[in-house]
């Protein structure tokens, strides 16, 4: 297991690819960028588990906190709404 | 499970009462797949008949009150509440409730900030505090919406959240599980335990409604 890339505060982007398979990023937060609001911890890759292989090294799991209003354009709510999402490590980027 | 329609009530059966739909109709693909494993698994003598019935009544019997048990003891005691924030796995154990497997993150409801709990992804809940999900949880209607026009949603529900508090809209898409710590009303000072926990909800642990006094 290594050691986290991000800590909570970092500015981070979701990245943007379609992927084949059993992913856990949603569609509509990819392409994003969030702030890192914790670390989860290291869990084995669930896009692996879900194959039946042993999904490890374990990946960090992060949960990223997005602004609604620069996920949804016509978001109608005030602009502190946001949204956490459960993101592991290989979907980031340093934004 | 009986689907039968019983009557309890007397009356003279010249008319004809609409049933339900009977629920056991041709195996889907997965039930015939579920049913094949575990008949393997007991063939095998690696589980026993009576530990799968056991193992499906010990979820059967997880219900919300189990969360409003927690939620009345943060209420009543900001030390194990800050704990429950900070260490929600110890802090429910504390209370006599085993969060199984469950990764738990539990986010707290203020005057300043509101959360809602939805899986966009599936139907991912604390079910091993709250029991199962509710029908409509696991819903595309619900799971599209809640994080798209979430103070809409909300207000289907009755709750509105007036625009001087954040809405934090929680995705579970992975490996943790979100359970919201509602507001104590007003009013409620001086109340037991059990009297605060009457008022704990299921709907105010996923964040669709507010905590309040009957």
């Amino acid at each position: 297991m290594s050691e986290a890339r991000f800590q909570p505060g970092d500015r981070v982007r979701v990245r943007k690819a379609d992927v084949p398979g059993h992913l856990r990023t949603p569609w509509y937060i990819r392409g994003h960028e969030g702030e890192v609001e914790r670390i989860c911890g290291f869990f084995a890759n669930p896009e692996e588990l879900a194959y039946n292989r042993h999904g490890l090294p374990k990946r960090a799991l992060y949960r990223v906190r997005f602004q609604q209003r620069k996920v949804w354009p016509d978001y109608d709510g005030p602009a502190g709404d946001t949204i956490d999402v459960e993101i592991y490590e290989h979907w980031l980027d340093k934004a | 499970m009986c689907t039968h329609h019983h009557h309890d009530h007397d009356h003279d059966h010249d008319h004809v009462h609409p049933t339900r739909p009977e629920l056991d109709g041709p195996l889907t693909y997965h039930q015939r797949l579920e049913i094949a494993v575990r008949e393997l698994l007991i063939e095998k003598g690696i589980v026993t008949a009576d530990e799968v019935r056991r193992a499906i009544e010990a979820m059967d019997a997880r219900t919300p009150a189990q969360g409003a048990r927690i939620v009345a003891h943060a209420w009543a005691d900001p030390a194990y509440k800050k704990k429950l924030i900070e260490e929600p796995r110890e802090a429910v154990l504390e209370l006599g409730v085993d969060p199984g497997v469950t990764k738990l993150v539990v986010v707290e409801n203020t005057d300043k900030i509101h959360n809602l709990v939805v899986c966009t992804l599936c139907s991912c809940y604390p079910r091993s505090i709250l029991g199962l999900p509710p029908d409509w949880y696991k819903s595309r209607a619900y799971r599209s919406r809640a994080v798209r026009e979430p103070r809409k949603v909300m207000s289907e529900f009755g709750l509105e959240i007036p625009d001087d508090v954040g809405v934090r809209v929680h995705d579970s898409t992975a490996d943790m599980r979100c359970l919201v710590l509602p507001k104590r009303p007003k009013g409620t000072e001086g109340w037991s335990e059990e009297k605060l926990a009457s008022i704990v909800t299921r709907d105010t642990m996923i964040g669709v409604a507010e905590a309040r006094i009957p």
